[in-house]
Protein backbone atom coordinates (compact mmCIF):
# COMPACT_ATOMS: atom_id res chain seq x y z
CA UNK A 1 0.00 0.00 0.00
CA UNK A 2 0.98 3.32 -0.59
CA UNK A 3 2.41 5.72 2.00
CA UNK A 4 0.92 9.28 1.87
CA UNK A 5 3.24 11.49 3.26
CA UNK A 6 1.28 13.84 5.79
CA UNK A 7 0.84 17.49 4.22
CA UNK A 8 1.69 20.62 5.17
CA UNK A 9 -1.01 23.01 6.10
CA UNK A 10 -0.33 26.98 7.12
CA UNK A 11 -3.23 27.83 9.81
CA UNK A 12 -5.27 30.40 10.19
CA UNK A 13 -3.51 33.26 12.67
CA UNK A 14 -0.27 32.31 11.70
CA UNK A 15 2.43 33.96 9.80
CA UNK A 16 1.82 33.03 6.43
CA UNK A 17 5.19 31.13 5.40
CA UNK A 18 7.54 33.31 3.57
CA UNK A 19 8.16 32.24 -0.51
CA UNK A 20 9.43 33.97 -3.69
CA UNK A 21 8.35 32.48 -6.91
CA UNK A 22 8.57 33.17 -10.79
CA UNK A 23 5.32 34.52 -11.74
CA UNK A 24 3.95 36.33 -14.95
CA UNK A 25 5.27 39.39 -13.33
CA UNK A 26 8.49 38.61 -12.20
CA UNK A 27 10.14 37.08 -9.02
CA UNK A 28 7.74 38.07 -6.24
CA UNK A 29 8.45 37.14 -2.36
CA UNK A 30 5.40 36.85 -0.40
CA UNK A 31 7.33 39.78 1.67
CA UNK A 32 6.55 42.40 -1.46
CA UNK A 33 2.92 42.96 -0.25
CA UNK A 34 3.76 43.58 3.32
CA UNK A 35 0.68 46.40 3.78
CA UNK A 36 -1.83 45.26 1.62
CA UNK A 37 -4.51 42.60 2.15
CA UNK A 38 -3.35 39.24 -0.72
CA UNK A 39 -5.49 37.09 -2.10
CA UNK A 40 -3.02 34.20 -2.58
CA UNK A 41 -4.94 31.21 -4.87
CA UNK A 42 -4.49 28.29 -6.90
CA UNK A 43 -6.42 26.70 -9.79
CA UNK A 44 -5.53 23.12 -11.00
CA UNK A 45 -4.13 23.95 -14.65
CA UNK A 46 -4.16 26.33 -16.99
CA UNK A 47 -6.31 26.22 -20.40
CA UNK A 48 -8.99 24.40 -18.43
CA UNK A 49 -12.88 24.85 -18.61
CA UNK A 50 -13.77 25.93 -14.70
CA UNK A 51 -10.22 27.58 -14.14
CA UNK A 52 -10.96 30.18 -16.92
CA UNK A 53 -14.11 31.71 -16.24
CA UNK A 54 -12.83 31.75 -12.40
CA UNK A 55 -9.44 33.45 -13.77
CA UNK A 56 -12.30 36.00 -15.46
CA UNK A 57 -14.34 36.23 -12.46
CA UNK A 58 -11.08 37.30 -10.13
CA UNK A 59 -10.49 39.66 -13.05
CA UNK A 60 -13.92 41.47 -12.87
CA UNK A 61 -13.50 41.98 -9.09
CA UNK A 62 -10.09 43.17 -8.73
CA UNK A 63 -11.11 46.49 -9.42
CA UNK A 64 -13.30 45.81 -6.43
CA UNK A 65 -10.40 44.71 -4.58
CA UNK A 66 -8.27 47.56 -5.40
CA UNK A 67 -10.39 49.81 -3.50
CA UNK A 68 -9.92 47.42 -0.41
CA UNK A 69 -5.92 47.45 -1.01
CA UNK A 70 -6.27 44.31 -1.89
CA UNK A 71 -4.26 42.66 -4.64
CA UNK A 72 -4.52 39.14 -6.52
CA UNK A 73 -1.64 36.47 -6.80
CA UNK A 74 -2.70 33.01 -8.36
CA UNK A 75 -0.90 30.24 -8.71
CA UNK A 76 -0.72 26.77 -10.60
CA UNK A 77 1.77 24.13 -11.14
CA UNK A 78 2.87 24.99 -14.83
CA UNK A 79 5.33 27.05 -16.10
CA UNK A 80 5.18 30.65 -16.83
CA UNK A 81 5.45 29.67 -20.87
CA UNK A 82 2.20 28.15 -20.49
CA UNK A 83 0.39 30.90 -17.99
CA UNK A 84 1.40 33.67 -20.89
CA UNK A 85 -0.16 31.90 -23.39
CA UNK A 86 -3.39 31.35 -21.47
CA UNK A 87 -3.91 34.99 -20.18
CA UNK A 88 -3.47 36.05 -23.55
CA UNK A 89 -5.89 33.11 -25.04
CA UNK A 90 -8.44 34.64 -22.02
CA UNK A 91 -7.58 37.88 -23.31
CA UNK A 92 -8.16 37.23 -27.09
CA UNK A 93 -11.20 35.07 -27.10
CA UNK A 94 -12.79 36.16 -23.93
CA UNK A 95 -11.92 39.98 -24.54
CA UNK A 96 -10.81 39.75 -20.38
CA UNK A 97 -7.44 41.09 -19.69
CA UNK A 98 -5.83 39.12 -16.26
CA UNK A 99 -4.70 41.78 -14.79
CA UNK A 100 -2.47 40.53 -11.33
CA UNK A 101 0.73 37.95 -11.73
CA UNK A 102 0.33 33.91 -11.56
CA UNK A 103 3.25 31.71 -9.83
CA UNK A 104 4.30 29.29 -12.10
CA UNK A 105 5.18 26.67 -9.35
CA UNK A 106 6.73 24.15 -11.22
CA UNK A 107 8.63 22.76 -8.73
CA UNK A 108 5.87 22.34 -6.26
CA UNK A 109 7.84 24.79 -3.54
CA UNK A 110 4.94 27.47 -2.97
CA UNK A 111 1.90 24.63 -3.25
CA UNK A 112 3.84 22.37 -1.07
CA UNK A 113 4.07 25.04 1.46
CA UNK A 114 0.75 26.04 1.82
CA UNK A 115 -0.58 22.64 1.04
CA UNK A 116 -2.53 23.12 -1.72
CA UNK A 117 -2.26 19.80 -3.24
CA UNK A 118 -4.51 16.87 -2.01
CA UNK A 119 -3.29 13.66 -3.68
CA UNK A 120 -6.64 11.87 -3.10
CA UNK A 121 -8.22 14.82 -5.64
CA UNK A 122 -4.76 15.07 -7.99
CA UNK A 123 -1.07 14.46 -7.50
CA UNK A 124 -0.27 16.60 -9.79
CA UNK A 125 -2.70 19.55 -9.62
CA UNK A 126 -3.52 21.89 -7.02
CA UNK A 127 -6.62 22.10 -5.91
CA UNK A 128 -8.91 25.32 -5.91
CA UNK A 129 -7.18 27.43 -2.56
CA UNK A 130 -7.62 30.33 -1.09
CA UNK A 131 -5.14 32.31 1.54
CA UNK A 132 -6.35 35.21 2.77
CA UNK A 133 -3.27 37.41 3.80
CA UNK A 134 -3.55 40.09 6.07
CA UNK A 135 -1.22 43.43 5.47
CA UNK A 136 1.09 42.03 8.56
CA UNK A 137 0.93 38.81 6.76
CA UNK A 138 -1.04 36.58 8.73
CA UNK A 139 -3.12 33.87 7.50
CA UNK A 140 -6.64 35.22 8.27
CA UNK A 141 -8.75 32.90 5.84
CA UNK A 142 -8.34 29.71 4.13
CA UNK A 143 -10.85 28.20 2.02
CA UNK A 144 -10.65 24.55 -0.12
CA UNK A 145 -12.63 23.89 -3.08
CA UNK A 146 -12.54 20.75 -5.10
CA UNK A 147 -11.46 20.52 -8.66
CA UNK A 148 -14.61 20.45 -10.24
CA UNK A 149 -16.47 23.72 -8.38
CA UNK A 150 -15.69 26.92 -9.47
CA UNK A 151 -15.07 29.72 -6.27
CA UNK A 152 -17.64 32.65 -5.09
CA UNK A 153 -16.20 35.92 -5.39
CA UNK A 154 -18.90 37.69 -4.05
CA UNK A 155 -17.97 35.73 -0.98
CA UNK A 156 -14.60 36.22 -1.27
CA UNK A 157 -15.51 40.02 -1.55
CA UNK A 158 -17.75 39.71 1.41
CA UNK A 159 -14.98 37.66 3.98
CA UNK A 160 -12.45 40.75 3.18
CA UNK A 161 -14.74 43.41 3.98
CA UNK A 162 -15.75 41.55 6.90
CA UNK A 163 -12.45 41.16 7.89
CA UNK A 164 -11.31 44.79 7.29
CA UNK A 165 -14.84 45.80 9.44
CA UNK A 166 -13.53 43.22 12.72
CA UNK A 167 -10.28 44.86 12.33
CA UNK A 168 -11.47 48.54 12.34
CA UNK A 169 -14.42 47.95 14.32
CA UNK A 170 -13.27 45.10 17.20
CA UNK A 171 -16.65 43.73 16.11
CA UNK A 172 -17.60 40.12 14.37
CA UNK A 173 -19.97 39.37 11.66
CA UNK A 174 -23.28 37.49 12.01
CA UNK A 175 -24.20 34.60 9.31
CA UNK A 176 -25.37 35.98 5.93
CA UNK A 177 -23.79 39.67 6.86
CA UNK A 178 -23.20 42.03 4.42
CA UNK A 179 -21.36 45.65 4.61
CA UNK A 180 -24.33 47.80 5.98
CA UNK A 181 -25.84 44.84 7.99
CA UNK A 182 -25.46 45.11 11.76
CA UNK A 183 -22.69 44.00 13.36
CA UNK A 184 -22.11 41.87 16.40
CA UNK A 185 -20.66 42.91 20.36
CA UNK A 186 -18.20 40.51 21.33
CA UNK A 187 -20.05 38.97 24.10
CA UNK A 188 -19.02 40.01 27.85
CA UNK A 189 -16.63 37.39 29.85
CA UNK A 190 -17.91 38.67 33.10
CA UNK A 191 -21.27 38.12 35.22
CA UNK A 192 -20.80 42.36 35.86
CA UNK A 193 -20.26 43.20 31.87
CA UNK A 194 -23.35 40.70 31.09
CA UNK A 195 -25.54 42.03 33.01
CA UNK A 196 -24.45 46.15 32.39
CA UNK A 197 -24.30 44.89 28.37
CA UNK A 198 -27.91 44.65 28.22
CA UNK A 199 -28.25 48.16 29.43
CA UNK A 200 -25.58 49.48 26.45
CA UNK A 201 -27.92 50.18 24.10
CA UNK A 202 -27.55 47.51 21.40
CA UNK A 203 -29.90 45.29 20.06
CA UNK A 204 -29.36 42.47 22.39
CA UNK A 205 -31.21 39.17 22.44
CA UNK A 206 -29.76 38.25 25.12
CA UNK A 207 -26.63 39.18 27.34
CA UNK A 208 -24.33 37.04 24.91
CA UNK A 209 -25.87 37.84 21.60
CA UNK A 210 -26.47 41.99 21.28
CA UNK A 211 -25.74 43.50 17.37
CA UNK A 212 -25.34 46.91 16.66
CA UNK A 213 -24.57 49.15 13.39
CA UNK A 214 -21.42 50.51 12.27
CA UNK B 1 6.22 43.35 -16.10
CA UNK B 2 9.78 42.71 -14.47
CA UNK B 3 12.38 45.33 -14.48
CA UNK B 4 14.90 43.56 -16.28
CA UNK B 5 14.44 41.98 -19.77
CA UNK B 6 15.80 38.18 -20.40
CA UNK B 7 18.81 39.56 -21.59
CA UNK B 8 19.96 41.50 -18.67
CA UNK B 9 18.60 44.92 -20.02
CA UNK B 10 15.93 47.14 -18.23
CA UNK B 11 12.89 46.87 -19.11
CA UNK B 12 10.16 49.52 -20.15
CA UNK B 13 8.90 49.37 -16.28
CA UNK B 14 13.27 49.26 -15.08
CA UNK B 15 13.53 52.41 -17.37
CA UNK B 16 10.79 54.35 -15.82
CA UNK B 17 12.08 53.26 -12.08
CA UNK B 18 15.58 53.85 -12.55
CA UNK B 19 14.40 57.13 -14.05
CA UNK B 20 12.57 57.81 -10.38
CA UNK B 21 15.16 56.76 -8.76
CA UNK B 22 17.37 59.63 -10.71
CA UNK B 23 14.87 62.16 -10.05
CA UNK B 24 15.66 61.68 -6.68
CA UNK B 25 13.06 58.33 -5.37
CA UNK B 26 15.29 56.75 -3.37
CA UNK B 27 12.62 54.60 -1.44
CA UNK B 28 10.02 51.91 -2.39
CA UNK B 29 7.60 54.48 -0.77
CA UNK B 30 9.19 57.44 -3.10
CA UNK B 31 9.04 55.05 -6.12
CA UNK B 32 5.61 53.85 -5.84
CA UNK B 33 4.18 57.52 -5.71
CA UNK B 34 6.32 58.74 -8.69
CA UNK B 35 5.54 55.48 -10.75
CA UNK B 36 2.32 54.74 -9.63
CA UNK B 37 3.05 51.15 -9.37
CA UNK B 38 1.49 48.72 -6.48
CA UNK B 39 4.16 48.39 -3.74
CA UNK B 40 4.48 44.65 -4.50
CA UNK B 41 5.71 45.63 -7.94
CA UNK B 42 7.90 48.39 -6.85
CA UNK B 43 9.94 46.45 -4.01
CA UNK B 44 10.21 43.00 -6.80
CA UNK B 45 11.30 45.53 -9.17
CA UNK B 46 14.12 47.38 -7.13
CA UNK B 47 15.10 43.93 -6.33
CA UNK B 48 15.72 43.04 -9.53
CA UNK B 49 17.05 46.66 -10.68
CA UNK B 50 19.90 45.78 -7.56
CA UNK B 51 20.57 42.13 -8.52
CA UNK B 52 20.85 43.13 -12.05
CA UNK B 53 23.66 46.05 -11.10
CA UNK B 54 21.75 49.03 -12.10
CA UNK B 55 20.86 49.83 -8.58
CA UNK B 56 22.59 50.25 -4.81
CA UNK B 57 20.87 49.81 -1.93
CA UNK B 58 22.30 51.74 0.85
CA UNK B 59 21.23 52.33 4.40
CA UNK B 60 17.44 51.58 3.29
CA UNK B 61 18.36 54.26 -0.04
CA UNK B 62 18.86 53.52 -3.61
CA UNK B 63 20.92 54.98 -5.69
CA UNK B 64 21.57 54.83 -9.48
CA UNK B 65 24.95 52.54 -10.40
CA UNK B 66 27.47 53.62 -13.32
CA UNK B 67 25.38 50.77 -15.42
CA UNK B 68 22.63 52.43 -15.02
CA UNK B 69 23.40 55.69 -16.27
CA UNK B 70 25.13 53.89 -18.89
CA UNK B 71 21.49 52.31 -19.55
CA UNK B 72 19.54 56.02 -19.28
Amino acid sequence: MEETKPISLPLIGEKAPEFEAPTTQGTLRLSDYKGSWLILFSHPADFTPVCTTEFIAFAEIYPELQKRNTELLGLSVDSTSSHIAWVRNVEEKMGVKIPFPIIADLNKDVSTLYGMIHPAQSKTETVRTVFIIDPEQTLRTILYYPLTTGRNMQEILRIIDALQTTDEHSVATPANWKPGDPVVVPPPHTAEAAEARVKEGYDCKDWYLCFKKL
Amino acid sequence: MPCVSPDGKPSETGIVTLKAVQAGADTPEKVQEATGNPMFKVRSGLRDLVNAGYLELKGGKYSLTETALDAL
